[in-house]
């Protein structure tokens, strides 16, 4: 049994890195179609992944070993962070050790680490993304942390596998006025965690606006390839963490068979789907906000997020 | 928690939406889609509106739903766009304070109704009482709104979400008013449309734009 768990685990965390580059590729797609344009392939992010890996790395003269193990110590911190988020089963070894505070804490790693080595090349684009980057990152977690806080009071547990369990087991489906606020405040959290529109836009190059692509613009090859693989797990793992909150159905309990298991993968098919047309159409419908109209997004999230426990509080206690 | 019916569920998630919409009425600053979320307002007012009706079998709420559909969903709005369309002003609603602090003024509000809302509901005995903490959230909210835009037009819409407001929480703690008050309102509401939209002209036609702070100088200067 035990054998079996962590079979789950790694299996789990293979899962999340093998599908996290086809999710954005169809969130591109249907992005592609919504606005009419000719759509890349469904697997376009794994073609760009292995042109990567065939190319040599250049290095900046001033690089620093910093520099030189961001990709790869960011990449971890995103695997382990996929190895918490409970996205086909609950039975997770490692997600006991951390909790869901640990896993903002983790995510908090890997930008901290993306941005000092951003800084360390010495270049305006690389700190001015740097600066960017932290600065939304400053006003996300606490509307990340609300939202979970969210979570956490209606279900008693900050562990997200408990979280997961306890909805399932319900017996009856139970509506909840204050997870509607805390699904908004969500939304908005992961869009700008994942460097979408409207705070910034994953497919430009516009120096005056980028955030994401101004850090990382020094980087080339096996490297390039290890970060942009870890931005999409990042949103992989946004995505499964919104499941994990909001809608659990489908996920393997403890004790579950092999179908459940193979229930669980489909249904974690089934909801990247929908999530990743979802993300594509509210995109296609958002205009890129002005960097100082940031804060008050953000500032919308985190409120709507405390509304929620308020509401919470109100109705439901 | 573990013993409300379903409909109870979907009528408190229907007045979250509710305060969430005032929120976002809070924050937007394009008038033309100020009367859109106005219109999501009535329509959640309406469906809420109905399932009280259906759940406490109450004919008279039907009609009042009825009611709420044609006004608030169907001819205001209808209204308050071609007002928007014959003044053509589209956007520049800029708050009196920055977004920020209108949100957390605006918590502040929601924290103040729900805390005073809270003996009164334990009084009520509706299936709705624990969301009067949200209408009276909501009619806060209205005022702050009001008080914080420049434009006539926005002061307006804030004027018909605190409509609202009350006669959400009508509904939440007694079923609703008598069926003539009710009727009085929906008519006072739509003449006073009407009269907004003569005094827009009037204001513009003085001032070259619906901006009030035009109307804090004195003639003499």
């Amino acid at each position: 049994m035990m054998a079996m768990s962590y079979a789950w685990q790694v299996g789990e965390c293979l899962l999340a890195i093998a599908l996290a580059p086809l999710f954005v590729g169809w969130v591109t797609q249907c992005r592609a179609w919504l606005q009419n344009r000719s759509a890349p392939v469904l697997w376009q992010p794994y073609r760009v992944l292995r042109k990567l890996f065939h190319k040599d790395a250049a290095l900046a003269t001033h690089a620093s070993w910093l520099f030189r193990g961001a990709p790869y110590a960011v990449f971890a911190t995103m695997v382990v962070a996929a190895a918490i988020v409970p996205s086909i089963t609950t039975d997770l070894p490692l997600a006991r050790v951390a909790d869901a505070i640990a896993l903002v804490g983790l995510f908090a790693t890997g930008r901290v680490i993306i941005a000092l080595a951003a800084m360390d090349i010495g270049t305006a684009f690389g700190s001015l993304g740097a600066r960017r980057e932290m600065m939304i990152g400053f006003l996300t977690e606490p509307a990340l942390l609300m939202v979970l806080f969210n979570a956490f009071l209606m279900f008693g547990s900050t562990a997200l596998p408990t979280i997961v369990a306890n909805t399932l087991t319900q017996p009856h489906i139970v509506l909840h006025a204050s997870l509607a606020f805390a699904g908004v405040a969500f939304v908005m959290v992961l869009l700008a965690e994942n460097a979408r529109l409207p705070i910034d836009n994953p497919s430009t190059h516009l120096e005056l606006t980028m955030i994401h692509e101004a850090m990382v613009l020094e980087y080339s090859a096996c490297h390039l390839a290890l970060i942009e693989w870890a931005s999409w797990l990042k949103l992989f793992n946004y995505a499964c963490i919104g499941f994990a909150l909001f809608v659990p159905w489908g996920i393997a309990l403890q004790d579950a068979s092999p179908w459940g298991f193979g229930l669980a993968i489909v249904m974690l098919g089934v909801k990247l789907v929908v999530a990743g047309a979802a993300l594509a159409l509210l995109e296609t419908v958002s205009a890129k906000l002005r960097l100082f109209r940031a804060p008050e997004f953000l500032t919308m999230a985190f409120l709507l997020a405390v509304l929620g426990l308020l509401v919470h509080l109100l109705l439901e206690v | 928690m573990t013993s409300i019916s379903f409909a109870n569920q979907v009528l408190q998630v229907l007045a979250g939406a509710l305060l969430l919409i005032s929120f976002a009425m809070l924050a937007e600053r394009r008038s033309r889609r100020l009367v859109i979320l106005l219109v999501c307002q009535g329509a959640v007012l309406f469906v809420s509106t109905a399932l009280v009706a259906a759940t406490a079998h109450l004919t008279h709420l039907f009609y009042s739903a009825a009611l709420t559909l044609i006004l608030k969903v169907g001819v205001l709005p209808w209204i308050l766009l071609r007002l928007l369309r014959q003044l053509g002003i589209e956007r520049d609603n800029e708050p009196l304070l920055n977004l920020p602090t209108l949100m957390l003024v605006g918590i502040g509000l929601v924290i103040f109704a729900f805390g005073l809302a809270q003996p009164v509901s334990a009084l009520a005995t509706t299936v709705l009482r624990r969301t009067l903490g949200i209408a009276l959230a909501v009619i806060l909210l209205a005022f702050l709104m009001i008080l914080a835009r420049r434009k006539a037009f926005t002061q307006v819409i804030g004027f018909l979400a605190l409509e609202n407001g009350l006669f959400f929480a009508a509904t939440s703690t007694t079923y609703g008013m008598p069926m003539v008050v009710e009727l009085g309102i929906a008519l006072d509401v739509l003449v006073g449309v009407f009269i907004f939209g003569v005094f827009f002209f009037h204001i513009r036609e003085q001032f070259d734009s619906l901006d009030l702070r035009h109307l804090e100088s004195l003639k003499e200067d």
